[in-house]
């Protein structure tokens, strides 16, 4: 995030990670988003992410649709190229980047309105190919730019700003991934950086699609007492059932770490997602479990946090589509184009 | 125009009705094929249903020895095979024509014709004493009507008998059936009825330089050439085989000879609006990508259109176009797409179409629809049609020039962003409207961020009254710079000097070349310009003001075609004359020339 415009000031001394950049490299513009606003400390999440990756900028693709949200991938990685697309299609344009490019990683910044309403049908379809991308749900309950109107993930009973209340059931993108046979969900808050950043560190080496809800709230429309998407009520119902850690490739796992219950999940680059449980009956492997606990708790009034679901094992869309392990695009042409000769013989089959 | 509709030698039109899903389809295909082989030219149109199993569906098949193979309006033999539409088949033969039915059952007194002969052949009475089972009797049925058409017309069995061993090569059984089925049908036709007919074929050398292909794999194989690597659609009547085609060509040509993996990716999307988000992500990141659609799904992706316009992201989409409105004839064919497409999407945008007039330029078309796409930096709609794209045209062979490079545009490599002190997207250096442009992944300074909202030339938001009006003239510029990029439109003149013009695209040229051909030998002599692109270049400007009146021939209700001339150029309305077809049925020579001969004829009485 970079709210107020700074110079960009290198001393000695700062932190460099191993590529040599500062934190400052993985910035992006200024935000024109209000203060306070939930979007921003998610930005900064990823940038802390990224920076502690070591993850070059330009191996980067960013993609959005229309919103608040999406307005995002413009405040962080000025060095990535990204897509501002049209509202609720990002995940077709995530779909052909990833296509034809895939060692680039793909993140993508969403929001309540741009996938569970006009987006709805791209984002379970994203998720049914398993597409391997990171897909942040920016989620506030509330069309923000266009001044407060409900969204498809508004609490029953929450009262708009001008007083109106939501009737209808909300949709919740965690219940929904795990219905459409998601391979990584999990959920998150803007307000929790300590959870958030591991959270997006584990997506983005996931060898599929990255579901991460972030409750995000929006301070100028949802923000007061009466809104389930507040700061306050968020911080008062957080239920973490499960913590994490991401330990990149290089570094060993030491027995220690693994104690008191602690799962280790090995994803396909080697690196590994510790993971510590809140309750014991909690099993991030298992659907129908993890289903169950989501939606108890949510009776309660209670918002469920962590990695939530992983099956690492599933294998991305281009496992399923037996594409070439390099990039479609750096095919040289010779080697694409079958030539004079077969084109004659090709046509005997049309005599 | 009576003397224009007697077949004769060589030059005659067979058309059969039968019902789908009862293997027809290879009967007739046999029959067209065997024909070509034997030299002559010729041309196959299917007429069928959006249904899977039971309804009628006609097949045409048109010989012309002077190789005019558009679609005839002229019936010279009928194969009445389906009872359901025998009193409409009897009522479309020509005079003179001949109709052959299936005489196993009674037919209705009350059909009857002086002017045509009627042949009864008991083929499913043949069938069923020699063939078991019931698949088999109604497959071989159909197979035996060949035999038949082939004594009367005295067609080569030897051709047919090799054809069949080569459609059978995987299933050799088959063979001898269908052989069998064939001679009970000849044998019955030869003992019973004075053979050939006077309307016959007989051994040509016209077809030896030709194919019989459709558009939609003509289009594919285009696509192979050209190097796309990645398409996405989503399934939609008449594009489908579009896609299938590209699908089978790379499994055989893009398979990596080390791991067996696939050099190309083939999504299909959840709809339409998937479908062309996934080409525009496809051409953002570099690769050659393209879509294929009809009218519906041209609709849905209205929003995207807008978006590569005006983020300026290459792609190729192939409209194969279908009769409208809504979902209107799935099966049938129109051009009534060219409106939509011109300036689809919201606010000012327009785009670049091609327009092949069969499946060799559907071919042709294709590749110089990357090379313009990219070079263009925006999406290029190739207008193609159910007539040309479904149905087997004969065309040259497909030649390939091996020295062909693709034009990938102005792209910035990793070398030339090194040099740069700071990469601009927008930034329009060399004053012809086309921006460099940057992949992602290739280097950091070539990162920007793209977006369909205002933007600055480099890439930033703006709301700034002169940033966003300065972006769209130079979009204005591009597309000025694009007319002296497109193909050039092909004229087609007069014998002799003629005030009188003809312009038209696509699948009209045919019936077109034809009517003026025949309108020559009536001394009515028209200029023709076959149109190949939009927008309009300089030549059409031109044309326009070299004639005094011009018949605009589409295939649509709307005039769209001259509604666009009178947009696009300074032509004055009232000089161009519409000659319009739209009963989704292919366009005939004897609609343009009655149109012609009356105007020019009523013209120089007055």
């Amino acid at each position: 995030m970079t709210f107020i415009t700074k110079p960009r000031i290198n001393y000695a001394g700062q932190a460099r990670n191993a590529l040599g950049l500062t934190m400052h490299d993985y910035e992006g513009r200024l935000s024109t988003l209000c203060a306070g606003c939930g979007h921003d400390s998610i930005s900064a999440a990823l940038i802390q992410a990224f920076f502690e990756l070591d993850i070059a900028p330009h191996t980067v693709a960013k993609f959005s649709g229309i919103g608040c949200s999406s307005k995002t991938p413009a405040y962080f990685l000025s060095g990535a190229h990204g897509i501002n697309a049209v509202h609720g299609r990002m995940p077709a344009v995530a779909t052909g980047s990833n296509a034809v490019h895939r060692s680039l990683y793909c993140v993508g910044i969403s929001g309540d309105g741009d996938s569970l309403s006009i987006g709805f049908g791209q984002f379970a379809h994203a998720l049914r190919r398993n597409l391997k991308m990171l897909y942040i749900i920016e989620n506030n309950g509330v069309y923000g730019l266009t001044k407060g109107q409900f969204s498809a993930s508004a609490d029953v009973g929450t009262k708009a700003k001008k007083g109106e209340v939501n009737e209808q059931q909300p949709i919740d993108p965690v219940v929904t991934a795990l219905g459409l046979g998601g391979t990584f969900i999990a959920r998150g808050f803007s307000g929790d950086k300590e959870q958030l950043v591991p959270l997006i560190k584990a997506g983005l080496n996931h060898d599929g699609f990255a579901m991460l809800d972030v409750l995000s709230p929006c301070v100028t429309f949802n923000d007061h007492e009466d809104s389930t998407k507040s700061y306050a009520h968020t911080r008062q119902n957080f239920h973490p059932a499960i913590r994490l850690d991401f330990v990149p490739p290089a570094e060993p796992i030491s027995a220690q770490s693994l104690e008191g219950g602690v799962i280790s999940v090995e994803l396909h680059d080697g690196s590994h997602i510790l993971l510590r449980r809140a309750s014991q009956d909690y099993d991030p492997t298992d659907r129908s479990r993890a289903f169950a606990y989501v939606q108890e708790h949510q009776a309660r009034g209670e918002i469920v946090t962590g990695l939530l679901y992983i099956d690492e094992d599933r294998g991305d869309m281009h496992a399923l589509a037996h594409t070439i392990d390099e990039d479609l695009v750096d095919i040289p042409y010779e080697d694409l184009c079958p030539g004079a000769n077969a084109l004659a013989e090709l046509q005997n089959r049309f005599r | 125009m009576e003397a224009l509709q007697k077949g004769g030698l060589n030059d005659l039109v067979i058309k059969l009705a039968t019902v789908n899903g009862t293997g027809s389809a290879s009967a007739n295909s046999l029959l067209m094929r065997a024909i070509f082989r034997m030299g002559i030219p010729v041309m196959g149109k299917n007429f069928f249903p959006s249904n899977i199993q039971g309804l009628p569906t006609w097949f045409e098949i048109r010989v012309n020895h002077r190789g005019h193979l558009a679609h005839s309006s002229r019936v010279d033999v009928m194969v009445a095979m389906n009872a359901e539409t025998h009193r409409q088949d009897l009522a479309e033969v020509s005079p003179g024509g001949t109709l052959i039915y299936d005489s196993t059952w009674p037919r209705d007194a009350t059909l009857v014709r002086d002017d045509v002969e009627i042949l009864g052949v008991p083929l499913a009475q043949i069938c069923n004493d020699a063939f078991t089972g019931v698949r088999a009797r109604i497959l071989m049925k159909n197979i035996a009507y060949v035999g038949v058409v082939a004594a009367l017309l005295d067609m080569d069995m030897e051709v047919l008998r090799q054809l069949l061993e080569e459609t059978f090569a995987a299933k050799p059984k088959l063979v001898s059936p269908n052989l069998e089925a064939i001679d009970l049908g000849f044998q019955y036709a030869k003992q019973n009825f004075p053979c050939p007919l006077a309307t016959h074929v007989k051994k040509l050398d016209k077809t030896r330089e030709s194919i019989l292909i459709d558009g939609n794999t003509a289009a594919a194989l285009g696509c192979v050439y050209a190097g796309a690597t990645f398409a996405a659609w989503y399934p939609i009547t008449p594009s489908t085989s579009l896609m299938d085609g590209f699908r089978g060509l790379c499994e055989q040509f893009r398979k990596d000879p080390d791991t067996g993996k696939n050099r190309f990716c083939v999504v299909q999307a959840e709809d339409e609006l998937g479908a062309i988000g996934m080409t525009v992500g496809a051409g953002w990141s570099g690769a050659r990508a393209f879509t294929a659609t009809s009218g519906p799904g041209i609709s849905l992706m209205n929003e995207f259109l807008g978006f590569a316009y005006y983020a300026e992201v290459p792609l190729v989409l192939f409209d194969v176009q279908r009769a409208g409105p809504s979902t209107g004839l799935p099966t049938r064919t129109q051009q009534s797409d060219l409106l939509s497409c011109a300036f689809a999407s919201h606010g000012d945008t327009r785009h670049v179409l091609l327009f092949p007039a069969n499946p060799e330029e559907c071919f042709h078309l294709a590749v110089a629809a990357f090379d313009l796409a990219e070079r263009l930096q925006t999406p290029v709609i190739v207008m193609s049609d159910l007539d040309i794209g479904m149905n087997d045209w004969m065309c040259q062979k497909l030649e390939w020039d091996d020295g062909y490079r693709p034009d990938r545009g102005k792209v910035l490599d990793a070398d030339a962003l090194d040099q740069l002190p700071q990469f601009q997207r927008y930034l329009d250096k060399d004053g012809d409207g086309i921006c460099y442009r940057t992949y992602p992944g290739v280097h950091p300074k070539g990162a920007y961020f793209t977006r369909g909202s205002g933007h600055d030339v480099s890439a930033r938001y703006t709301e700034k009254p002169d940033e966003y009006q300065d972006g769209m003239d130079r979009l204005t510029r591009k597309f000025e710079t694009a007319t002296g990029l497109l193909p050039a439109p092909i004229l087609h003149s007069a014998p002799q000097t003629t005030t009188w013009g003809v312009i038209s695209f696509g699948s009209c040229d045919g019936a077109i070349r034809e009517s003026a051909e025949l309108l020559a030998e009536q001394g009515v002599h028209v200029d023709y310009l076959r149109l190949r692109a939009f927008p309009f270049g300089a030549d059409v400007q031109t044309f326009l003001d070299s004639h005094e009146r011009i018949f605009v021939v589409e295939q649509n209700r709307d005039a769209q075609l001259r509604s666009l001339l009178v947009l696009e150029t300074d032509v004055e309305k009232d000089r161009l004359i519409s000659v319009l077809h739209y009963d989704g049925v292919p366009l005939d020579w004897g609609t343009i020339y009655a149109a012609i001969y009356e105007q020019v004829k009523q013209s120089a009485a007055a």
